[in-house]
């Protein structure tokens, strides 16, 4: 791949230089990316590419189900307490048994439980799209959810009894070290590039990113029935862009306002040479050139000439 | 139309089939596989094997960045759903206490024995530290006082905690003590299990302490002349309770074991295998502990002759041998 920065003769502009930089920090953030990211060979030897779900993705789904732990719990501590107001108070005793188990049971299976079903995925996990699977590709068996579970109990169990112990000197000593000891467990996962807790270890099972993406039109076929030859590019002309273009230029279709599309527009038209013929609106011309683009870039693939960007000129 | 994409032709062929595909996955993923029909369960396999090779196509000849994150997706879905487990809950519960609890604990003899000696032996040596001097015990416990079950305690008022008075039965104290008490026992059990990770040292010396505790407690009763009475006290419960402490020191001891010596296997492989075996059995003592709270708020308050709980002990640690270690009929799966 040719890295370096077509420039004129003599001087380089700071435009180039700028470019060239964005260009490096966008392909290291591919890099880092791709490090996230596992090939699954299936049984038909098709590969999928499963991407891990990082730290702090966990973290936060982990929040979120602590959340909800703590409102179910406070939830049916409120209701008991209303439910014994109303009968007599003699059954303070059995409401109080029967919330002490119901709190063990939510502590320790509510993730057991959510993690078993279809999903296997906590309601947490979902909210950020991400779900528990076997590291083998394998079925993820019950044995492996309630393993990566009870082994919770020193990753987040340990030291926040550490944290609470405190007290006089020695006793406080005792427990910063045994604070940083179990921090260890609780820092784990930042500390290993599939992101597993001491959990996942135990249990065979890493937590992949699994977004629901919703199938959209395709930009091509509306501007191939529209606007059928009012734009001929040149050859040259298509060949102005790369894939990595190509792709912004579909996110600024589908997601982007008028204004960002309007700006776009002007910026390739200057790129490429094009007047504006009259009554052209933008979104006509960003369409067609989209098309024309991915035509002669899917064409040079088939090739097996992948263009990764506007840089790479062979 | 020769003038559409060839990617776009490719997509527009295949795109009713991916859509129908994705409807049954996502039915299955809110209703369950009960809620697919047949003719859709037999599509099922085809659809899916078409998406795959759809997704390899489409990564090779389309630059739609729409298109393969979709089919990505797609496929990923469809490869766990075709593939994952689709067993229910019951089978599965049935499977635990059919097949895989009693074999995982038959298999882990070795552990289960260190447990028991690191339990016992922490048991024996306060038992016979008290026995020769008191002040053990206040070393041991501090200012903690068991409900004043201390060596200053009278006779009598021993005997009143090991016994219940007629009339003094109240329900709603049995079960909250017991519920508190299993709250208590499960979370130790829990705790022993995953400190196995840290190569079952903290799992030790919980178990130990444990010992300690009860032993310095016995020794109390012992000198007072109530040994017997007391042992039947504890016993009625104790014989599914301790036994179930041991196993999940047992499920730690596993764990550690083969994170510290993997032998053959890569320590992660180790792990992996060991770790499936003990969360079986820390999850068969959170159903022993279960047992034995129900025991121990029920049965301990409400019978109150010594023979019918050494009997009752007995027997029932008996059912929990037999169960776990009698040879079975091997089931072909």
């Amino acid at each position: 791949m040719n890295s370096t920065v077509p420039h004129t003769h003599g001087k380089v502009s700071a435009a180039d230089v700028n470019a060239a930089r964005l260009r490096r920090a966008r392909l290291q953030e591919q890099i880092r990316r791709s490090k996230l990211e596992r090939r699954l060979v299936t049984p038909e030897g098709a590969a999928i590419h499963l991407k891990l779900a990082t730290a702090s993705e966990r973290a936060g789904a982990f929040m979120i189900d602590v959340a909800i732990q703590w409102a179910i719990v406070i939830a049916t501590a409120l209701g008991l307490s209303f439910a014994m107001m109303a009968m007599d108070s003699g059954s303070a005793n059995v409401a109080w048994a029967v919330w002490l188990v119901f709190y063990f049971f939510v502590r320790n299976f509510y993730y057991i439980f959510f993690e078993l079903g279809a999903k296997a995925a906590t309601p947490g996990k979902r909210a950020l799209g991400i779900r528990v699977t076997s590291r083998s590709g394998g079925r993820l068996t019950a044995n492996s959810v309630l393993a990566r579970n009870f082994i919770r109990e020193i990753e987040v169990g340990l030291p926040f009894q550490f944290l609470m112990m405190g007290g006089d000197r020695v006793s406080g000593w005792m427990a910063l070290l045994g604070l940083v000891w179990s921090g260890i467990f609780l820092l784990f996962p930042i500390f290993n590039k599939d992101k597993m807790r001491v959990g996942d270890l135990i249990a065979g099972t890493w937590v992949i990113r699994s977004p629901k993406t919703k199938l959209m039109g395709d930009i091509s076929s509306s501007a191939a029935t529209t606007t059928q030859d009012r734009f001929a590019f040149t050859p040259q002309q298509a060949d102005a862009y790369g894939i990595h273009e190509l792709h912004v230029l579909e996110d600024v279709l589908r997601q982007s306002t008028q204004d960002v599309k309007a700006q776009v527009a002007l910026r390739i038209r200057a790129k490429i040479g094009w007047r504006a013929q009259p009554g052209e609106t933008d979104i006509a011309f960003l369409e067609a050139y989209y098309a024309a683009l991915r035509r002669r870039l899917e064409q040079r693939m088939i090739f097996g000439d992948r263009k990764t960007d506007k840089f790479d000129t062979r | 139309m020769s003038d559409l994409l060839k990617s776009y032709r490719f997509r527009e062929e295949r795109e009713a089939d991916w859509r129908k595909l994705d409807l049954i996955l996502t039915r299955a993923e809110n209703s369950g596989v009960k809620a697919l029909t047949d003719d859709e369960m037999t599509a099922l396999p085809r659809l899916y094997r078409q998406a795959v090779s759809s997704l390899s196509v489409a990564r090779s000849i389309s630059l739609d960045q729409n298109v393969t994150a979709y089919l990505e997706s797609l496929c990923t879905r469809a490869y766990f759903f075709v593939y994952g487990a689709r067993t229910s809950i019951g089978e599965r519960m049935m499977d635990f206490l059919r097949r895989d609890w009693p074999s995982c604990v038959a298999s882990a003899v070795g552990p289960t024995l260190l447990a028991a000696l690191f339990l016992f032996g922490g048991w024996a040596l306060a038992f016979f530290l008290c026995m020769q001097d008191m002040e053990w015990f206040w070393t041991f416990h501090g200012q903690s006082f068991f409900d004043g079950r201390n060596p200053d305690a009278t006779v009598e008022y021993l005997r009143s905690t090991i016994y219940t008075e007629e009339g003094e039965i109240n329900d709603g104290q049995l079960t909250s003590f017991s519920s508190y008490l299993f709250n208590n026992n499960a979370q130790i059990a829990l705790f022993a299990f995953a400190l196995g990770f840290a190569f079952g040292i903290p799992t030790a010396w919980l178990l130990v302490y444990n010992g300690v505790m009860m032993g310095s407690l016995h020794a109390v009763f012992w000198q007072k002349g109530l040994g017997y009475e007391f042992t039947g006290w504890l016993m009625i419960h104790g014989t599914t309770e301790l036994f179930a402490i041991v196993l999940a020191g047992a499920a730690g001891f596993v764990i550690g074991g083969a994170v510290a010596f993997p032998g053959q296997l890569t320590r992660l492989n180790s792990a992996r295998r060991a770790g499936q075996k003990a969360a079986t059995m820390a999850m068969g003592c959170v159903i022993m502990l279960i047992i034995a709270a129900l025991l121990e708020g029920f049965g301990r308050q409400l019978i109150n002759s010594d023979v019918i709980r050494y009997i009752v002990a007995f027997s029932i640690l008996g059912l929990w041998f037999s169960y776990f270690y009698l040879p079975r009929k091997v089931e072909t799966a």
